[in-house]
C-alpha cells in the first residue's frame, strides 16, 4: 500500500514535470494562449491585492499587466495566481505560472539551486521590525526577550534568526504560514513584534484594529532587493521581462509618461526616440511589436508613475521613494540603455 | 504484476530526476545536513538556528508525537466519560453528553483549531501587569506558564530510586496475586506500594540533600521569564484535537457497550457480582473488542489532524517541512519524508492497536 502511495504521488509530480520539459518557449506559449499567467501575492496592499470590485492592483500587478501589454498587447489579458510564501517557486518550477512578481526577495540559493532566473529588482525593501506604542520601545536592539510573530518560509524567518544571534539577543519565535494570520496573532496580543519587509510593514500595519498604536522601529536588519523570476533556462523570455523592467525605468527617466507619450514620440531626443521604437526597433530582437515599450507605458505608467500610484506618499502606504529613486534622484534604481 | 510496479516506479523516479535536472533544480537528500538558519518556537530536543535541516525536521516529529500522544490520552478519557454519559440514567447528563457530540462531531476539526487558538486564548490578558499571584501559576495570552523544578546532579538517585520503586512494586503484586489464587486470601498491600514508588524516592531525595531549587516565572519587559512554558498554539491544537475526536470515541465507546447484550449483565448479577464488577469483568472485556477496532482510525485521524497545527503556527513536522521545503527548495524531498513519517507513525500504531485488539478477541478455548 504505502509504494502504490508513494508512486501516486510521485506520478503527480511527475505528470507537471514533464509538462515543463516541452515549454522553453514561454513567450510563444503565451502568445499561443493569449494570456499571461502571473503569480503574485494573496493580498499585500500596495503590491498585489484585490479592490472592491475584484479587480487586482499593486505594484506587482503592474508588472504583470505591463509584461502582459509587451507580449500581447493588452494589460487586461493577465490570469493572477494569489499565491503563498510556500506555493510561489513550485508554482513557477511547475510551469503553473509564466512570471512570479509577488514580492520575492533576490537570492543567490533561489537564483541557482531552485531553478528560478531572477531580471531585476523592482523595489528595494529592508526587512524591518513593528512594536506596539505601549511598550516603550525605540530600537530593535532593545528586543531581547520579546515573543516575535513571522511568516514560515521566508528570508525574513533567516534574517531574524542571524539579527539576534549576531547581537547576543534572546527571542521566542511564533512562526505562522499565512501573513494575514501572522498580522493577526500580532494584533490580538500573542507577540510583542511583527517582523516582515519594511514595505510588508506598512502595509500590515493599515489592518491593525488602530493602526496609531504601532511603531516601525528604524533599523533595517536585511537587504531584501525584491524583484520579478522566470524560470531557468528560457533566456528570449527572461530578456522579455528584463527590458520591460528596463523600458519603465527608462521612462521614468527620460520624463516619458502615461499621458505624454503619443507627443513624446515626436520628441527630438534620440534616447526617447528609440525607446518609443521611433528611429529603430529594438522589439524585433524581443520578438515583440516595435513600438512595444509605448504600448507599455501607455496602459501602465512608468516606474514612477506605478510606485505613486500603489505604494507613494500619496496612497495609505505612504512610502517614500528612498532607495527606489532613480540613480539619478540619489537611488538605486538604474535603467540600463537601450541602444 | 510485482515486476511491473517495480518497473513503473522505477521509470516513474527517473523520469522524475532527469526533469529535475533538466529545469536546473537540485535534488537528493543531502540538503538534510545543511544549515537550517531559522529558530522554532517549542524545541524539545536540543535546536538552535546552527542545527541541521535533518535536525529540524527531527524536533517537528518530536512535537507532532507530543501533541498527538497527549491528544490521544486525553481523547480516550472524555470519549470514554462522554460514551458512558450517553447511556447514563441521568437525563441531564444523557442530554449534556448528546449535546457535546453533536457540536463537536459536525465542526471541521480546522476550526475548532482555529476557535481555540484566536477564540480562546488570543482574548487572554497579556503578559504584562500581570498580577503576581503567590503560587507562580500564569496563564497569559502567552500560553501557561508554571513554576518548575531545577535539578541538580544528584537527582539521578532519587530518578533511580523510583525506577527500583516500580519494579519492586510490580513484583509485590505479582507474588500476592499468586498467594491468593494459592490460598484465596487476599492480602492488603496499597500501602507497601505507595512506600516503594513514592517513599523510596522521596527518601533517597531527602538523603542526598534536596539537589533541586524551584524556579517561579517571574514578569520581565515583554515576557514572564523562567518557570515552566506551554505554549499557546500547543494548548489550542491539543485541546482542539482532543475535543474533537474525544466525539468520535465518545460513540464508538456507545456502540461497545450497547453492543453487550443485556442478557450478559443480569446473568452476572444472578452469578451475585457486584455492579463495578459486572462493568469490569463482564461488560468491558467484550464492549472492547467492538471499540477497538474503530478506536485505531480514531487514533489515526487524531495523528494526522495533528499536521493542521501549520495554520496557527504550531511547530510539527508538517509545519516544520513546510519550512524546510520553502528554504531549501526541495519539494519533492520534504514531501517524500513527510509522507514515510506519517505512514511510519501510522503502522507502528496500527500495529501496536491490532496486537491489543489481539489480545483482548475472544479466547475460544
Amino acid at each position: 500500500m504505502s509504494l502504490k502511495f508513494l508512486t501516486a504521488a510521485l506520478g503527480l509530480s511527475v505528470a507537471t514535470l514533464v509538462a515543463s520539459g516541452a515549454a522553453a518557449q514561454t513567450a510563444q506559449t503565451v502568445k499561443d494562449r493569449g494570456t499571461l499567467r502571473c503569480g503574485v501575492n494573496t493580498g499585500l496592499p500596495g503590491f498585489a491585492s484585490q479592490n472592491d470590485q475584484g479587480e487586482w492592483q499593486g505594484l506587482d500587478v503592474d508588472y504583470c499587466r505591463a509584461v502582459a501589454t509587451a507580449v500581447l498587447g493588452d494589460p487586461s489579458k493577465v490570469t493572477f495566481s494569489p499565491l503563498s510564501a510556500v506555493q510561489r517557486f513550485p508554482a513557477l518550477q511547475n510551469n503553473e505560472i509564466d512570471l512570479l512578481a509577488r514580492n520575492t526577495t533576490w537570492t543567490m540559493d533561489r537564483d541557482t539551486a531552485l531553478g528560478l532566473d531572477f531580471v531585476g529588482v523592482n523595489y528595494y525593501d529592508g526587512q524591518g521590525f513593528m512594536v506596539k506604542n505601549d511598550l516603550g520601545v525605540s530600537s530593535a536592539l532593545e528586543l531581547s526577550g520579546a515573543t516575535i510573530c513571522v511568516q514560515s518560509g521566508t528570508t525574513t524567518e533567516l534574517n531574524l534568526a542571524d539579527y539576534f544571534k549576531t547581537n547576543n539577543m534572546e527571542y521566542n519565535p511564533v512562526v505562522i504560514e499565512s501573513q494575514s494570520d501572522v498580522n493577526s496573532a500580532y494584533d490580538s496580543g500573542r507577540c510583542d513584534v511583527l517582523t516582515t519587509d519594511a514595505s510588508g510593514l506598512a502595509a500590515s500595519r493599515l489592518e491593525m484594529a488602530n493602526p496609531d498604536d504601532h511603531t516601525i522601529l528604524p533599523e533595517i536588519i536585511s537587504k531584501e532587493p525584491l524583484g520579478p523570476a522566470v524560470r531557468q533556462g528560457d533566456d528570449s523570455w527572461a530578456n522579455i521581462v528584463r527590458w520591460t523592467h528596463y523600458a519603465l525605468l527608462n521612462a521614468e527617466e527620460l520624463g516619458v509618461n502615461q499621458d505624454n507619450v503619443e507627443e513624446m514620440k515626436n520628441s527630438e531626443n534620440p534616447d526617447i526616440r528609440r525607446l518609443l521604437g521611433e528611429d529603430a526597433n529594438f522589439g524585433e530582437a524581443l520578438g515583440l511589436p516595435k513600438d512595444w515599450a509605448a504600448q507599455v507605458i501607455t496602459a501602465v505608467g512608468n516606474y514612477g508613475e506605478i510606485f505613486e500610484r500603489n505604494i507613494g506618499v500619496n496612497t495609505p502606504l505612504k512610502i517614500q521613494r528612498g532607495q527606489n529613486a532613480l540613480w539619478t534622484e540619489g537611488g538605486l534604481q538604474y535603467g540600463m540603455p537601450i541602444r | 504484476m510485482i515486476v511491473g510496479l517495480v518497473l513503473f516506479a522505477w521509470w516513474l523516479i527517473d523520469n522524475t530526476a532527469r526533469n529535475l535536472a533538466q529545469a536546473n533544480i537540485a535534488s537528493g537528500f543531502g540538503f538534510l545536513t545543511n544549515r537550517a538558519g531559522f529558530d522554532i518556537g517549542q524545541t524539545p530536543i536540543a535546536y538552535s538556528n546552527a542545527s541541521t535541516y535533518g535536525r529540524a525536521l527531527l524536533v517537528g516529529l518530536v512535537n507532532t508525537l507530543l501533541v498527538a500522544g497527549a491528544g490521544i490520552v486525553f481523547a480516550t478519557i472524555v470519549g470514554f466519560i462522554i460514551g458512558i454519559g450517553r447511556l447514563s440514567q441521568n437525563f441531564l447528563v444523557r442530554l449534556l453528553s448528546t449535546v457535546y457530540v453533536e457540536i463537536f462531531r459536525n465542526i471541521p476539526p480546522l476550526l475548532v483549531i482555529l476557535f481555540w487558538y484566536f477564540g480562546v486564548i488570543s482574548v487572554l490578558d497579556g503578559p504584562r501587569g500581570v498580577e503576581e499571584n503567590p503560587f507562580g501559576f500564569y496563564l497569559t495570552n502567552r500560553g501557561l506558564q508554571t513554576p518548575t523544578l531545577i535539578f541538580g546532579a544528584l537527582a539521578w538517585a532519587s530518578l533511580a530510586a523510583f525506577a527500583v520503586g516500580i519494579v519492586a512494586a510490580v513484583w509485590l503484586a505479582k507474588r500476592n496475586k499468586a498467594h491468593q489464587s494459592k490460598t484465596g486470601v487476599r492480602k492488603p498491600i496499597l500501602w507497601s506500594v505507595l512506600a516503594l514508588v513514592l517513599g523510596l524516592p522521596l527518601a533517597v531525595f531527602v538523603l542526598t540533600g534536596l539537589p533541586a531549587t524551584v524556579e517561579v516565572p517571574t514578569p520581565s519587559r515583554f515576557n514572564l521569564q523562567g518557570g515552566f512554558q506551554i505554549r499557546p498554539e500547543f494548548v489550542a491544537l491539543f485541546l482542539a484535537l482532543s475535543l474533537y475526536t474525544a466525539a468520535f470515541i465518545a460513540e464508538i465507546v456507545r456502540a461497545g457497550i450497547l453492543s453487550v447484550s443485556r442478557g450478559q449483565t443480569e446473568a452476572a448479577s444472578a452469578l451475585g457480582l457486584r455492579r463495578g464488577k459486572i462493568l469490569r469483568l463482564v461488560v468491558v472485556p467484550q464492549a472492547f473488542r467492538v471499540i477497538i477496532p474503530p478506536l485505531t482510525s480514531q487514533y489515526l485521524n487524531l495523528i494526522k489532524n495533528s499536521s493542521l497545527g501549520l495554520a496557527i503556527g504550531y511547530p510539527e513536522l508538517f509545519a516544520i517541512g513546510t519550512t524546510v521545503l520553502n528554504q531549501s527548495g526541495q519539494s519533492i524531498e520534504i514531501i517524500v519524508i513527510s509522507m514515510g513519517v506519517y505512514l511510519t507513525i501510522s503502522i507502528v500504531v496500527s500495529l501496536f492497536m491490532n496486537w491489543f485488539n489481539t489480545k483482548m478477541a475472544l479466547a475460544e478455548r
